[in-house]
């Protein structure tokens, strides 16, 4: 994967962040390997845009270490983020300026000829497919439409580490179908991908691995399918039962599947047949309002691991 | 892998980037700029000059009031300060809530090459060039009058837009500092207004009491206006001019170290 001497291209160890008294990222430890696709999952609040700034080299480091390319961003701001693309978690696109000329001038920011910036842009609106609104105003777009710009701009001075804080949060679903096609051919054209999310489908699709965060901590590592074999039975089944009576069914279910969680509004079974185990309420007699047997996520996983739901 | 860019050469160059994003979106919006910055003192230079300095010139002691000059000469000048002054502030208040809070232009600056001082500088140098272009605006008007027309109005353009900057830089790291923009108009109703009517624009400062000509010597708007009146009519002494000059910059150095202060602590969260 590359002539790097199997050296990661971001590494962090015990990397702390403390705004006044409170510590926003406890001491984590990760490494980023050239071509990955690397997710940071977790509800608001756990440390991953601070963490996510740090990389960014625009947050400076309260402890710990943190190298980009080798580099420290104490010392190599400068030329670290030259060979960054930051997709930030608001667009911040140029409403005085026109689709292209929001990139052009973005790519004066690297130094990058105005001729040059501007076949670059174009190139990158095409890949967007974008093209046919170069020269339209930035209010008009749909969200959806706006962050692609956003993207495009971010591979202005085609960086070797794209950093995407939240790239699909607020969305509609079709929107992010074609965000996630557009980020999964970059990766295949050997773009290093990081992200932070709380959408488990998203780290599911689109992150070779993945760490998850809760309280500015690393609970669990690894490839999306691992933590989920590894930390969850294969199958959930979702009771729902009539408002406010979710919590009296406990006993009525016990010893059904691996283990189970009442949360307010359904009861999840996790077990590695999931029909099986919906047989066995009904024969005990507790027949839901509703049922449903699906497979388990990443979702399940940050339950396990926290005690609490991702997306609250 | 992909080549890595250059380390950085010149010392200005980030910051002249964030001079080009000012310079683009300018483009879009020029004429309407322009526009006002000839009309508005067009309208000042007749309204006052017709209607007060018949009053002033044809009184009682039009010889000696105003240094022997009529009132239009004596006041014209002085708009081209007043004016860079009042656009420069206007440009230091809502535009730099604008970069770090709804547009968020200096926060994706920040996320380039480009460092937070490299901004605090190119904004800057925009300052004075947008200073150059508002009191050049006056200055079109003033070559349209025998009294000023003169090719001393050009270095009076220059000390105009230092008196401006001389405001906007060390509002630029009050506005950035602020959460909020409620204090904005406050800035301009009480600082920027009284600054305008008691800068010695519209007569001499010498018809203040005492202690009020003290304060106005310490604003920097009187300076400018010293400068721009002194140099259009070829009274202005090297030594008072450097003077006024040195003042201003004191201003500007002053209002620069804080901003990027400011901009650093800001976009480095």
């Amino acid at each position: 994967m590359g002539s790097d001497d199997g050296q990661p291209l971001i590494e962090a160890r015990g990397l702390r962040k403390r705004f006044g008294d409170f510590e926003a990222v406890k001491g984590i430890d990760f490494e980023v390997r050239r071509g990955e696709s690397f997710g940071f999952l977790g509800p608001n609040g756990a440390g991953k845009s601070s963490t996510m700034r740090m990389i960014g080299a625009v947050s400076p480091v309260t402890g710990g270490e943190l190298r980009l390319f080798g580099l420290d961003p104490a010392t190599d701001g400068k030329s670290i983020r030259a060979r960054l693309g930051v997709v930030p978690q608001q667009d911040q696109l140029d409403e005085m300026l026109n689709v292209e000329d929001n990139l052009v001038i973005y790519g004066r920011y690297f130094d990058i000829s105005y001729a040059e910036s501007r076949k670059q842009a174009r190139k990158l609106l095409e890949f967007v497919q974008l093209e046919d609104r170069a020269s339209s105003k930035i209010m008009p777009l749909s969200g959806g439409m706006k962050r692609r710009v956003t993207i495009a701009r971010s591979l202005m001075n085609d960086p070797e580490i794209l950093l995407l804080d939240e790239p699909t949060t607020g969305l509609d679903p079709q929107a992010r179908h074609v965000l996630w096609d557009r980020l999964y051919r970059l990766k295949q054209q050997g773009v290093t991908l990081v992200l932070t999310t709380h959408y488990m489908d998203e780290a599911e699709q689109l992150c070779d691995r993945l760490v998850i965060m809760d309280e500015g901590r690393i609970v669990a590592e690894g490839p999306p399918a691992e933590l989920i074999r590894v930390h969850s039975p294969r199958e959930v089944l979702e009771l729902r039962y009539p408002a406010g009576a979710n919590a009296e069914q406990g006993p009525a279910l016990e010893g059904i599947g691996a283990r189970q969680e009442v949360l307010p509004d359904r009861v999840l079974v996790y077990a590695d047949d999931g029909e099986a185990a919906l047989s066995e309420v009904h024969r005990r007699g507790a027949s839901p309002e509703s049922a449903l047997v699906r497979r388990s996520s990443l979702e399940d996983v940050f339950l396990r691991l926290t005690g609490r739901t991702l997306v609250e | 892998m992909t080549a890595t860019l250059p380390e950085r050469r010149s010392l200005l160059g980030p910051a002249v980037r964030v001079f080009e994003h000012h310079l683009l979106v300018y483009r879009r919006v020029w004429k309407s700029n322009v526009l006002g910055s000839v009309i508005r003192p067009l309208l000042y230079v007749l309204g006052m000059g017709l209607g007060v300095g018949s009053l002033v010139d044809d009184g009682p002691r039009a010889d000696t009031a105003l240094e022997g000059l009529t009132y239009f000469e004596f006041f014209a000048p002085a708009i081209m300060a007043t004016t860079a002054m009042q656009i420069l502030t206007n440009d230091a208040l809502w535009p730099i809530r604008g970069g770090f809070v709804w547009f968020g232009t200096y926060h994706n600056q920040r996320a380039t090459p480009i460092d937070a001082g490299d901004v605090v500088t190119g904004v800057l140098l925009w300052h004075l060039a947008k200073g150059v272009l508002s009191a050049g605006g006056v200055a079109v008007v003033l070559l349209l009058f025998d009294g000023t027309r003169t090719a001393a109005l050009l270095p009076a353009v220059v000390f105009a837009a230092f008196a401006g900057i001389a405001y906007s830089a060390p509002l630029i790291a009050f506005s950035a500092s602020r959460e909020t923009d409620l204090a904005y108009p406050n800035i301009q109703r009480f600082v920027i207004v009284p600054m305008f009517l008691f800068s010695g624009a519209f007569y001499p400062i010498d018809q203040l009491p005492g202690w009020m000509q003290t304060v106005t010597r310490l604003t920097p708007i009187w300076h400018g206006v010293e400068l721009c009146r002194g140099v259009v009519h070829g009274s202005l002494e090297f030594v008072n001019g450097a003077g006024h000059l040195a003042y201003l910059l004191v201003w500007l150095v002053v209002g620069y170290v804080l901003s990027r202060r400011v901009f650093t602590a800001k976009l480095g969260v």
